[in-house]
């Protein structure tokens, strides 16, 4: 395996993210803001408490994962579909890579940015609500996988796009409702039964209570 | 020796269109070779095919003892690319795009190398600078650096002078020189025949898909080449006089002017004779000239013979 390779195209791909530092961070960040004081602050201060936490302190880790699904779908695919479009593909085509390394420069950078960010709006979030992290390790681990997971996703879709719409298609209809759906703000005992049994293929629902329990 | 063999590759494309027919190149270690052909000929498919863009339909190439396929690792980080188009990272600075593609050929960082490819090229001043900022011929240059970074043995260079002013051309050759001087086997495409006929060793011509000839660009010259006098006469002429038919002779200009074709090869080249029998015909000139034919002229009578099937007669 070319490790140089492996390097030069996370260096690269990170050294992106560096330089659109405002978009990369402080967008997610504004954004959970925003929700923290809607939700968390107006609303939630009427709302009763969630399987015994509050729901300001209910919402965090849905947030995170809302942002982190959405960031490590899109940084996945606008890593490789970027060189497409500016057709700076020709070296990576042309370069002694494969697969492996092609898979591990691009989502990892891509996970590593969502990682990074979902740890930011954890501290975020710190400052609206007060909340404990029971199993700091097995949140970091969560976090990993999902981001890695996501921007693998994310990989394929910039592969198989030869559209920005088609980049975007993919987070805004599918991620964004399956996370709304999926029991990040409200808890799906509090749904109907059948809906509680139709919420159950949502492949979120999976990650927002596993991330909730933390 | 050969440092890079094509053999037998074809390339169909999905929709039908055959770009290559069974194409078969060696290149030697240290030379620069040509590659001439008009706009669709295979040129470019036959680059991105040798150096992994492109997939061949049949047929192999290896590069520097590697095949490009089995072994395509050790066979790719021995070729450096420079493609037709200018297609760079725009928001980095050159000196971050150059370790990016060092890195990517699996090199270890060397800031010395790349500083020196830098220098020879005239961007050192602008290692800092983004690439967005720096001119075309800049731009184009930043290009060659990227292919040079991981210090390749083999570099391609698909029209390399696209779109660079005259200046910018002979620097770029210049440098091409000095590349190859350090042991770099080049291959170029153009359009420009004089850019083959001022740099290369050997030039290969490519015709819907088909490399039509591959010779060494002095022989290819002699063998195809051919001289012209041409006299400018006195008093015009109504038609060649009876006396001087059957030779190759042509009248244009209103008649001011007569060509007479002859072949560089030949041991009499029947000037001597033909200036005779002007004298004996009392046709009197003012000037004459002898003009060889370039290989701008050898190639269009090379793709002119391909593309009315006489590829038997254009083969040598």
């Amino acid at each position: 395996m070319n490790l140089h390779a492996v390097k030069a195209i996370y260096k690269f791909e990170m050294a992106r993210t560096w330089r659109t530092l405002f978009q990369s961070i402080a967008t997610p960040v504004m954004t959970t803001s925003l929700y923290f004081v809607v939700f968390g602050s107006a609303i939630g201060s009427r709302m009763m408490e969630i399987d015994g936490v509050s729901y300001g302190a209910f919402i965090v880790p849905g947030l995170i994962m809302l942002t982190v699904l959405m960031e490590s779908v899109s940084n996945g695919s606008f890593g490789i579909y970027m060189p497409k479009f500016a057709g700076t593909i020709y070296e990576l085509l042309s370069a002694p890579v494969g697969l492996t390394e092609t898979l591990l420069g691009y989502t990892g950078a891509a996970a590593t940015k969502s990682v990074i960010l979902g740890l930011v709006i954890l501290a975020t979030a710190r400052l609206f609500v007060p909340f404990s992290i029971e199993h700091p390790f097995w949140m970091i681990g969560f976090l990993v996988l999902t981001s890695v997971t996501f921007a693998l996703l994310g990989f394929l879709i910039g592969i198989w796009a030869d559209s920005w719409e088609k980049i975007q298609i993919v987070p805004m209809m599918v991620v964004t409702p399956l996370t709304f759906l999926g029991g990040s703000f409200y808890s799906i005992s509090m749904l109907p039964e059948v809906w509680q049994k139709i919420t159950l293929f949502n492949p979120v629902v999976y990650l927002g209570p596993t991330s909730t329990s933390c | 020796m050969s440092v890079l063999t094509v053999s037998g590759v074809s390339k169909t494309y999905a929709t039908g269109y055959q770009a290559l027919k069974h194409v078969d190149l060696e290149i030697r270690r240290g030379e620069i070779f040509a590659l001439l052909g008009p706009n669709g000929a295979g040129k470019t498919t036959l680059i991105n095919i040798v150096c992994g863009i492109v997939t061949a339909s049949t047929g192999t190439v290896t590069a520097d003892g590697h095949d490009n396929v089995r072994d395509f690792r050790k066979a790719r980080a021995a070729i450096g690319l420079v493609p037709q188009e200018l297609t760079t990272d725009m928001f980095e600075t050159v000196w971050s795009t150059l370790c990016f593609s060092r890195g990517l050929f699996g090199k270890p960082p060397d800031p010395a190398v790349l500083e020196k490819v830098l220098r020879d090229l005239s961007l050192w001043e602008k290692k800092d600078a983004k690439i967005m900022t720096l001119s075309g011929g800049m731009k184009r240059r930043v290009m060659i650096a990227k292919a040079l970074a991981h210090e390749p043995t083999i570099l391609f260079l698909d029209e390399p002078s696209a779109g660079v002013d005259v200046e910018l051309r002979r620097d770029m050759w210049q440098m091409v020189r000095n590349l190859r001087e350090n042991g770099v086997t080049i291959i170029l495409t153009t359009h420009y025949i004089e850019e083959a006929e001022e740099m290369a060793d050997r030039i290969g011509v490519i015709s819907k898909g088909e490399l039509v000839v591959v010779e060494e660009k002095t022989a290819l010259m002699r063998k195809l080449g051919k001289k012209q006098l041409t006299l400018s006469l006195q008093n015009p002429l109504a038609a060649i006089p009876p006396t001087l038919a059957g030779l190759p002779l042509e009248l244009s200009d209103e008649g001011n002017t007569l060509t007479y074709n002859f072949d560089t090869q030949a041991h009499d080249t029947g000037i001597a004779p033909l200036l005779r029998r002007l004298n004996e015909a009392g046709i009197e000139f003012k000037d004459l000239h002898t003009a060889e034919s370039s290989l701008e002229e050898i190639f269009v009578s090379l793709v002119r013979s391909t593309t009315t099937k006489d590829t038997k007669g254009a083969r040598l």
